[in-house]
């Protein structure tokens, strides 16, 4: 079974913007977004207008830095947490761009960077868009209960990040590349719990390491870190005891859902989660790492919970699904 | 993968933290109780001016409804019930909460499948089961009645 596809030639991440809501501005990675709203309506009359404008205004902000106008985007990849992903397309409504609209759940940011990933690599696009949004009000409102009832979270649950992310990806440039990209399979193993993400992705996540590891012959060791989208402090800890009982130490192991939010100061439980949390963790630290030199080689992988409010009512077990990407810093810095 | 679907159920129960009942418990005493006495004070006032005890006891009710909804509608609510938990919604004002919540948000989607539709998915239940067993109990205490005099 062929599960890792090596690209045949890299695929540069020229450029890449994030933009982000209030709680999130207020967190540790809060001055290195591109914009920042103190009103996470963004100046909209309904929170689906909102995420639709962070959107826009993080596609906006990616060509500005690259300085090319709509018409010269190849094809955008991209999705969201809502319904029929209409964040996107809405988006996309007023882009006017070529569109693959895509839904990975929160596994969204790294899908879409991966099916793009093959486009570019294979030389079937000059270039292409990948990116992912969520916002906390509504994905709250659609998977939970309205925002101002009153409940309290369990110590399991995660934080929705209001965050839209999005990459530039071309077949020639500067940049970090991507080299190696792995699409996982939809994984289960029975977690009924929809305030407990993070226990129902890592086995997912796990999953796809272990066929990355497996097939591409590559331990944790060759790599500087290994980032996993949303499994919270609860679902990296079972991700490091499944993969030590494979015998595999994930020693280098970073989870995107506790690096944007001061977990214990900002009151997110066990951590973050959503499509837009692991996207705006790679355009804000990942991506800036690498550049830097700090970081040569990483793994990023976002992770997917496939539920649905009508399975989850229907006393359904919650599948999910894991993308990675194998990410390696510009020559020059290796 | 050597782990199999039943011992990673264990391995989650023992790696996800329960929340802390104590404390829980605590802030649900307090704000509940503090709710509730409220509702006492309500009701002395309303004694005080006069009114019979039943409306007495009906406007401390109706006072306590309106002001969980002015709460709900500024967002208190929710930031008092993240602490509280159980003690803001077992009072009457949690039942008032529930309903105007999805009211609020659900204005965006209009009046009739908006706030009509959705104002009671939380507190239809209550309502339902509710009016069932108040059904079912009036029936036993008919049927029991000749027994008891």
């Amino acid at each position: 079974m062929k599960r890792v596809i090596t690209l045949p030639n890299p695929v540069y991440i020229t450029a890449y913007s994030s933009v982000c809501g209030k709680k999130e501005s207020e967190g540790p990675l809060g001055p290195y977004f591109d914009y920042t709203n103190r009103d996470d309506y963004y100046g909209q009359e309904t929170w689906e207008k909102a995420e639709t404008e962070m959107q826009k205004r993080s596609v906006s902000y990616l060509l500005e830095k690259k300085n090319i106008k709509r018409e010269d985007v190849n094809i955008a990849f991209g999705g969201d947490l809502c319904d029929q992903i209409t964040s996107t397309t809405f988006a996309q409504r007023d882009l006017g761009m070529p569109f693959v609209g895509l839904y990975g759940a929160c596994s969204t940011m790294s899908e879409s960077m991966a099916v793009a990933s093959c486009f570019v690599g294979s030389g079937l696009l000059e270039n292409a868009i990948a990116g992912a949004s969520s916002h906390f009000c509504t994905a709250e409102r659609q998977f939970r209960t309205p925002l101002a009832y009153g409940g309290k979270r369990t110590p399991t649950a995660q934080w929705t990040v209001t965050g839209a992310a999005h990459v530039f990806l071309e077949k020639e440039g500067e940049g970090p590349c991507i080299t190696r990209v792995c699409f996982g399979p939809v994984v289960d193993f029975d977690i009924k719990d929809a305030n407990n993400m993070g226990a129902a992705m890592a086995p997912a996540a796990a999953r796809t390491l272990l066929d990355f590891f497996d097939e591409s012959k590559t331990k944790p060791e060759d790599y500087d870190a290994i980032f996993t989208g949303d499994l919270g402090s609860i679902g990296s800890n079972l991700l490091k005891q499944l993969m030590s009982r494979e015998g595999i130490e994930l020693y280098n192991h970073q989870d995107c859902g506790l690096l944007i939010f001061d977990r214990h100061g900002q009151n997110v439980q066990s951590g973050a989660s959503g499509c837009g949390c692991s996207g705006c963790v790679l355009s804000t630290y990942i991506l800036p790492k690498m550049k830097d030199g700090k970081l040569k080689r990483v793994l990023f992988m976002s992770t997917g919970a496939l539920l649905s409010p009508t399975t989850s009512m229907q006393k359904e077990s919650i599948p999910s699904i894991a993308h990675l990407v194998e990410i390696t810093a510009e020559r020059k810095l290796l | 993968m050597k782990t199999g679907k039943q011992e990673y159920n264990k391995m989650i129960e023992k790696a996800s933290p329960n929340s802390s009942l104590i404390q829980n418990c605590i802030w649900a005493f307090v704000v509940g109780g503090s709710i509730c006495m409220l509702g006492e004070a309500l009701y002395n006032f309303y004694r005080n001016m006069n009114f019979v005890l039943s409306d007495a006891r009906l406007l401390s009710s109706v006072t306590l409804v309106g002001l969980s909804a002015l709460f709900t509608a500024k967002g208190w609510y929710g930031k008092i019930a993240k602490r509280a938990g159980a003690g803001t919604l077992v009072p009457i004002t949690g039942f008032a909460n529930a309903v105007v919540s999805p009211a609020l948000e659900f204005n965006a989607e209009g009046f009739v499948t908006g706030v009509g539709a959705k104002m009671f998915i939380i507190a239809g239940p209550v309502i339902v089961y509710g009016v069932l067993a108040s059904v079912v109990y009036g029936l036993v205490l008919f049927y029991i009645m000749p027994f008891l005099r």
